[in-house]
């Protein structure tokens, strides 16, 4: 009998922390988004939706996510293949690849701002080369497709790896018989890869974009480093409307629209890349 | 063998963390200390220079404890209704010691400004101090205010005529228009970053300064003018502006020449190159060369657990070479008559100089910042930043961005019920967009 509570009183402490620490102010959220002034109602979404900003933050919430996970997990894909026909030498190279791993989106900011600003190190080197006569912008609202580049360069180089380590994961899990039986009917390495190899990465591979969505949906301190006001998105406007402006009723509807985004992203992504029982390694 | 002893050391280290944590917090409730509740000097540097530097010879126990704006006032309101009192002394600016005053929160201070009165505070500043009730409220404390600064480089191409400390819109633009035409670059720069205080650009220069107010000039031919001048204006400003929040940064790099910012956030390209820089108030419009003086005052909170010690700390504090240790620490400038040493840093004399110059103007049109706006403070800027956005960034026209942005002054005004501040005419209700 008591043996059959162990693994439930083990579980309650976690389950404590997070109802307390994120399923209370989840609610809370909630219920601060539909009160406006004195009575419940969408009047905080009305206002969100006629500011100025929000058609802005939701194109470029969606352009970043759009072009940049699908960036990132070619770039991981292609990253754990190389590394899987390294004979020597691959710890340390997954190692150096999984760096920016340990570097926080605004560290990784401030370190792009270092490098695009006017007198940051790319002018130098430009000027250098001679390609440049005098400090070119890239970062302003009149160059707005350099902006969109920048954080998207910026953002491939910081968060690539994670979807790195979890794709050399899901490859090391790969049975070889599979490989060596499409040798034997002749496959080419493309046929492997996209036959074989994929398929059987498919529950990595949703893992990966699950993360991956989300996270570059809250997209933060990266975009406020990189492009401050020129380039709103979702939840740099959120934090605007809670800190500039001071209206907590718009910020939590903000939240509250980022989480509908990524819920359904993530529901996406599991009905579309299920992997049937009978096809689980 | 590193691995356990490095674990331990940082045990260690983390256990005196927490040690010197409680001590910390502990010193902070000490009852015989004087709590200082202050909304300004508050980053980290600048609050140990009020503990380190300015109050070192005080000979009173204090805590120096800092507070967001809005975060301060609900907490004097808080220990007003509970009774509770725990904050003394408290520093803010005149906008926010206004709506404590308002609900009663702030003990009437005659006796001590009648003691006080061989400082030589000004009687306008003493005034303010009165809050309008015919009683002392608060005692200022110091002043700030925003100017300009440019790069001697680009005095040789001031339009013929024109004059620093004359300077007008229509001159500034037509400055920065040749330094454009000559260096191939736009150097004149605001800090509309999202961290700058370009809207109180907004609020208490140009707008002033081209309607002769804030709220209710908001719309109208005035405002008009005032917006199609100053997008005029922005077609010779380093489009890096809207990352800037701090002017000093470009003005040292050199990215711009010509800026407009707070004093604090100039200082210190002004000390780091003084030679380099020249200094000078905010240009004139056709209503006056309009500024906004920033004034910060000391009040005694009705119930506080200490009022001698805070008045003791209100009177060292208005101590004339206090409050020149002050000004040298943080860059807040003295209210009361206090000779600046001849030894005073060459950076902070081009402050002190424009920030004179700008008092002392003969069209000066003071305009005070937002008062009585409490938690819509934010809101209120942000219709400032919306319509410079709109029709200084997006090129939408001015008579259109305004009627429909006055709309929504006009709800922040109604719901806050906000009378109006100087430079608009006093108003018996609510502050309205005419």
């Amino acid at each position: 009998m008591r043996s059959r509570l162990i693994p439930y009183l083990l579980l309650l402490p976690s389950l404590l922390f997070l109802t307390a620490l994120f399923f209370v102010p989840l609610v809370q959220t909630v219920a601060l988004a539909f009160h406006g002034g004195d009575s419940f109602g969408l009047a905080n979404f009305t206002r969100m939706a006629n500011d100025l900003n929000f058609r802005d933050a939701v194109v470029n919430t969606f352009s970043i996510v759009l072009v940049v996970v699908p960036l990132q997990l070619a770039i991981a894909l292609g990253m754990a293949m190389m590394l899987r026909h390294l004979k020597r030498g691959r710890d340390v190279v997954l190692w150096i690849w999984s760096i920016p791993l340990g570097i926080s989106d605004l560290a990784a900011g401030l370190v792009w701002l270092a490098i695009l600003t006017d007198q940051g190190y790319l002018n130098t080197l430009l000027f250098n080369l001679g390609l440049i006569a005098g400090p070119e912008s890239w970062l302003t609202y009149e160059t707005p497709t350099a902006l969109f580049v920048a954080i998207i360069v910026a953002e491939a180089w910081r968060a690539t790896a994670i979807v790195l380590v979890i794709i050399v994961a899901g490859v090391q899990l790969l049975p070889r018989e599979y490989g060596e039986a499409a040798d034997v009917f002749g496959a080419t390495p493309w046929q492997r890869f996209t036959r074989i190899t994929l398929p059987l990465l498919k529950p990595s591979i949703q893992t990966a974009l699950i993360l991956r969505t989300v996270l570059a949906f809250e997209m933060f301190a990266l975009v406020i480093s990189l492009g401050g006001r020129n380039f709103p998105v979702l939840v740099s406007e959120a934090y605007q409307w809670q800190y500039v402006n001071q209206d907590t009723g718009v910020a939590a509807a903000y939240a509250v629209v980022v989480m509908l985004i990524s819920l359904a992203a993530t529901l996406i992504y599991l009905r579309v890349l299920r992997t049937p029982r009978e096809q689980m390694l | 063998m590193t691995t356990p002893r490095f674990a331990r050391r940082s045990l260690l280290l983390g256990a005196t963390a927490l040690l010197a944590g409680t001590g910390a917090a502990r010193a902070q409730g000490s009852p015989e200390n004087t709590v200082f509740l202050s909304t300004q000097l508050r980053p980290l540097e600048e609050a140990q220079n009020v503990r380190e530097v300015i109050l070192k010879g005080y000979a009173g126990k204090f805590d120096y404890v800092v507070d967001e704006p809005a975060s301060f006032a609900v907490r004097v309101e808080a220990e007003m209704k509970s009774g509770h009192h725990t904050s003394s002394l408290l520093g803010a600016l005149h906008g926010e010691l206004q709506p404590l005053e308002a609900i009663g929160a702030l003990a009437p201070l005659d006796d001590l400004a009648a003691k006080l009165t061989d400082r030589g505070i000004p009687a306008p500043l003493m005034k303010l101090g009165q809050l309008g009730t015919g009683h002392q409220v608060y005692i200022p404390w110091m002043q700030a205010t925003y100017f300009m600064a440019a790069n001697k480089q680009a005095l040789p191409f001031l339009p013929s005529g024109a004059k620093l400390d004359t300077l007008t819109y229509d001159q500034l633009s037509q400055w920065a228009a040749n330094v454009q035409a000559k260096t191939g670059k736009r150097m004149l720069g605001f800090p509309a970053g999202p961290k700058g205080l370009m809207h109180r650009f907004f609020e208490g220069f140009l707008y002033p300064a081209y309607t002769g107010g804030v709220v209710t000039t908001f719309r109208g031919p005035a405002a008009e003018t005032a917006w199609t001048s100053f997008a005029e204006i922005w077609k010779h400003v380093n489009p890096n502006s809207t990352n800037y929040n701090f002017m000093q940064e470009p003005l040292l790099s050199g990215d711009v020449w010509i800026a407009f910012d707070h004093v604090a956030r100039l200082l210190d390209a002004l000390r780091q190159k003084p030679d380099d820089f020249v200094t000078f108030p905010a240009p004139s419009g056709p209503k006056g060369r309009a500024y906004m003086p920033v004034l910060a005052g000391l009040a005694i909170a009705k119930g506080a657990p200490d009022p001698q010690g805070a008045a003791a700390l209100i009177d060292y504090l208005s101590k004339p070479d206090v409050q020149i240790i002050t000004a040298r620490s943080v860059g807040f400038f003295p209210v009361v008559k206090a000779e600046l040493p001849a030894n005073l840093d060459p950076g902070l004399k081009l402050a002190v100089s424009a920030i004179s110059a700008t008092q002392n103007a003969p069209d000066a049109l003071p305009s005070l910042l937002p008062i009585g706006l409490g938690a819509k403070g934010g809101e209120f800027d942000k219709v400032f930043m919306d319509t410079f956005q709109l029709i200084v960034l997006r090129g939408q026209k001015p008579h259109d961005v305004l009627e429909k942005q006055a709309e929504t002054m006009k709800a922040i005004l109604a719901e806050t019920g906000a009378p109006c501040w100087s430079p608009d005419p006093p108003s018996a209700g609510a502050c309205a967009v005419k």
